[in-house]
């Protein structure tokens, strides 16, 4: 039916194709690693693409050009900064617990990369369809701040410290509304699975036929993310004008790169899972009644809708960060404990309620 | 204070000399429970660059150049109180021209200086483009300085006597440019931060200070006038034709970071008022009064008070008849606006030490000199 | 009742400032020609340096290989720095006079504040402020600047 040969082709051909050479679990061995590899080369290149867009993003906002200066336009500059990382000594302080020191990066690292397993990119393109998709990475993204806590512990620095006790606060009260916010999708779609979620939203998405409670459900998310990702209005881990640079005010050279890869990570991570859950992951746009149009979104491959998506939010993240001040920390957990999860509370309620009686398109 | 023990739980951060927020070479000494801030104690001298002592040792019209560099955003209004001293000393006062051009001057520091100041506020306070945005317009006024004056921070272009040059002659059309655009993007600063729920929060009923506290501390400048205190040297001991313009002072008696705030935004209207009123009504004539090569002040004392955008500027020189001043000592505003730091950080957070230190809009060479 | 709809309302007045802020931020990222940077080294021939802008000191000299400075040393006491040092000579004229006359004009540019006062001070206006802002220099000696040109002469009074 489609024009071009779609990705699940490829990837059925190198599955057949392997089986066909090697023993089933040798070829099973070799498909873990280049699944691992594709994941890694994707984190990177999407990180090293976020950079740049953000830094391009935020000039544009500023009345300003953002990097000219390496390559046409400046797009070699995020990758000049990664060189410039790469070839820096990675200091550890004399006093620091070396070990944790040294291990912080990885957890942090580690975790981000696991919390990418379960997402559907497009049709049938995904590393394991796991039937608790949305609990695992919700379960595994929050222990980043293990990572977290680590690094500020280790430091021996009393601004690491802060920052790391801060992020530690935010992180564990934001993941209450976060799932909240997800629990809203599991239960109208009957599936913790992220396949499942995906087909669930054949028929529209969610925040178009969820009505009221999807959408609070959808702003809710798009908050605590932001806040569980550590970025501004909530970047109070690594509030510059107050703790300098927060958990990581010791680290250089490539281990800050790590934290940095890892907070770019969980951002792409993040904005996957609200595309997936609330945008209808790599589903087209579809609007019932029109065969034309939705014919006509057919044509546009899943894996287009879902990085589209997914751009969509890392945009309005970006774009947050780029205009609000930072909120203190009591006012940051007043936000969480006095609106997000009162009002998340009474969503799923009323979510309970429309899905049990089945009101949604 | 340096005697107390610290307790269990209780530490110490030394914020600075190096740190984002203190806006230069500040250290401050926190003594914290956690997240709140028991006690404070701010450490000067980083960038003690001995200006009185240098300024004995050089003549009366050489000396007003170090001045540029104390409180550096009101570089015109250090040199007016200088000239204004000496021109008190010698007993000559400067042509009308170059009283309004002051004037002018003078205003146009006190914006520039308080769109910096919000920039300022909003990176201390996380975000980052109003910075920009303030900037837009304080460049517009840095041309307009470096047109008329020859540079853009250190200006030295008011002398005792007078001012140096002549004004620039696109000087006017420039200036009314500057209004024009400025009226229209003022609006944006509401927009961006002034209206903005985060900053009300981080701001409204944060670092108060007592009109009491305010008054015993010798607070001045927009900070003591946002505690209710009438300070405005400006209405008060006019100078340089202050009495002639039509101008309000604004006043507020919250006394917290909101009020000082605001009172900032006002002080811009009014500064723009000043302005228009000044702008079609430079009078012609002499832009100077020669003075002799070298200025001997008759030995007495001189005493003379400005208000800076930041506070009250006073000059006091004391002259025993040579052609170099015997002390010159410069009573600065940030030195006793950093005062009322210690009693409203008390109980506060450490988010609350940089808005309270962005809204008292310290600069740190003119705690030091 | 009242406290019900104070807790809506302030997340009603949040929602709607933060967008206003972000319809400001939005409102500059789809309208590029307000940029206002400019991309220095390469715009350096439309580059605008008002005139008066303070540089450097130079002595101007004429076609002639002529210069106005008297050696007076005016400049020199009114420098508050001691970035200008005026080395004169005695010579001899051809009537048989003797005359101070401007040997070396010294100026350092590694102690000038920019501050203009030696210009404000020459009774001759033999001294100026030009328009050169790129100083750097990789050897600290060449900030050290002799302004008159070698075999340069004081300007005869009046031809």
């Amino acid at each position: 039916m489609q024009l071009s040969i779609s990705l699940l082709e490829i990837t059925r051909a190198i599955d057949s194709w392997l089986n066909s050479i090697f023993h089933p679990h040798v070829a099973f061995g070799i498909e873990l690693v280049l699944a691992g590899v594709a994941v890694i080369l994707l984190v990177v290149a999407m990180a090293v693409l976020m950079v740049y867009a953000e830094r391009k993003l935020a000039g544009f906002m500023q009345m300003r050009l953002g990097p000219m200066r390496v390559g046409k336009y400046g797009s070699m500059q995020a990758i000049a900064d990664v060189m410039k990382l790469l070839l820096k000594e990675c200091l550890v302080p004399t006093n620091s617990d070396k070990m944790m020191f040294k291990l912080a990066p990885f957890v942090v690292t580690v975790v981000s990369f696991m919390t990418i397993v379960p997402i559907a990119f497009a049709r049938g393109i995904q590393l394991w369809d796991i039937n608790i998709g949305v609990f695992y990475i919700t379960a595994v993204s929050s222990l980043s701040v293990i990572g977290i806590l680590m690094a500020g512990w280790s430091s021996n620095n009393k601004y690491s410290l802060l920052g790391a006790m801060r992020s530690g606060a935010q992180i564990v009260s934001y993941e209450l509304s976060g799932g909240l916010a997800l629990i809203v999708v599991v239960m109208m779609s009957g599936t913790l699975s992220i396949s499942g979620i995906v087909q669930a939203q054949a028929d529209g998405w969610w925040v178009i036929k969820g009505h009221i409670p999807v959408i609070i459900a959808f702003v809710t998310f798009i908050i605590t993310s932001t806040a569980e990702l550590n970025r501004a209005p909530f970047d109070l881990a690594e509030a510059e004008s107050e703790l300098t640079a927060g958990y990581h005010t010791e680290y250089s050279g490539m281990q800050f790169a790590m934290f940095f890869l890892s907070e770019y990570t969980n951002m792409f991570v993040l904005s996957m899972v609200a595309a997936t859950v609330f945008l209808g992951g790599w589903m087209p746009f579809h609007i019932a009644g029109l065969e034309g149009f939705n014919h006509f979104m057919d044509y546009i491959p899943g894996i287009v809708w879902f990085f589209g998506k997914t751009f969509f939010i890392l945009f309005l993240i970006v774009w947050f960060r780029w205009t609000f001040p930072r909120l203190r920390i009591d006012q940051l957990l007043k936000l969480e404990w006095k609106y997000l999860l009162p009002v998340s509370i009474i969503n799923v309620l009323f979510a309970a309620f429309i899905a049990l009686m089945g009101w949604y398109l | 204070m340096e005697t107390k023990d610290i307790k269990r739980d209780e530490f110490v951060i030394n914020v600075g000399p190096q740190h984002p927020s203190t806006h230069g070479v500040l250290r401050l000494e926190l003594w914290l429970d956690g997240e709140d801030i028991i006690d404070s104690k701010p450490h000067l001298g980083y960038i003690h660059r001995g200006i009185e002592k240098m300024s004995e040792a050089l003549g009366y019209k050489q000396f007003i150049y170090l001045t540029s560099r104390m409180d550096y955003l009101s570089a015109h209004m250090n040199n007016q109180a200088c000239s204004l001293a000496i021109e008190k000393g010698l007993q000559v006062e400067a042509p009308p021209r170059a009283q309004v051009i002051r004037v002018l001057m003078a205003e146009l520091s006190r914006l520039a200086s308080h769109q910096l100041w919000w920039g300022a506020l909003g990176l201390d306070l996380g975000a980052v483009s109003p910075f920009f945005y303030a900037f837009r317009e304080r460049e517009m006024i840095l041309e307009i300085f470096e047109e008329t004056c020859g540079s853009r921070l250190t200006m030295n272009y008011i002398t005792p006597g007078g001012v140096v040059n002549d004004l620039h002659p696109d000087f006017v059309k420039k200036v009314k440019k500057l209004i024009e655009q400025l009226k229209g993007n003022l609006h944006e600063y509401d927009q961006l931060l002034t209206g903005n729920a985060i900053l009300q929060a981080r701001t409204r009923g944060v670092g108060k200070l007592t009109a009491e506290d305010a008054i015993s501390l010798g607070c001045t400048g927009p900070v003591a006038r946002a505690s209710g205190v009438k300070c405005d040297v400006r209405k008060l001991h006019p100078y340089d034709g202050y009495d002639k313009v039509d101008f309000e002072e604004v006043l507020n008696d919250k006394g917290d970071n909101f009020a000082r705030y605001w009172l900032r935004i006002a002080e811009m209207e009014q500064s723009i008022r000043i302005i228009e009123q000044l702008i079609d009504n430079i009078p012609e004539g002499s832009y100077r009064e020669k003075l002799k090569g070298v200025v001997k002040l008759p030995a007495g004392e001189y005493y003379q008070r400005v208000e800076t955008a930041r506070g009250e500027l006073g000059v006091y020189i004391v002259s025993d008849g040579k052609k170099e001043p015997y002390r010159v000592r410069f009573r600065t505003p940030n030195f006793s606006n950093l005062n009322a730091l210690r009693p409203m950080l008390k109980g506060a957070k450490i988010g609350d030490m940089v808005s309270m230190m962005a809204t008292l809009d310290l600069i740190i060479p003119d705690i030091d000199r | 009742m009242n406290s019900i709809y104070q807790y809506f309302r302030a997340i009603w007045y949040g929602f709607s400032s933060l967008w206003k802020g972000m319809m400001l931020t939005g409102h500059y990222l789809v309208h590029p020609k307000k940029i206002l940077t400019e991309q220095y080294p390469e715009n350096r021939d439309t580059l605008y340096i008002p005139d008066r802008f303070q540089g450097e000191v130079v002595l101007p000299h004429d076609e002639n290989n002529e210069h106005l400075c008297t050696g007076c040393t005016i400049c020199e006491m009114n420098c508050p720095n001691g970035s200008i040092k005026i080395i004169t000579q005695q010579v001899v004229t051809p009537e048989g006079k003797k005359k101070k006359e401007l040997d070396k004009w010294v100026y350092h540019l590694g102690l000038c504040t920019f501050c203009g006062q030696c210009i404000d001070a020459c009774p001759q206006d033999a001294i100026k402020m030009s328009n050169a802002f790129e100083h750097s220099v990789y050897d600290r000696k060449v900030l050290t600047k002799v302004l008159n040109q070698p075999g340069s002469k004081l300007k005869s009074a009046k031809k």
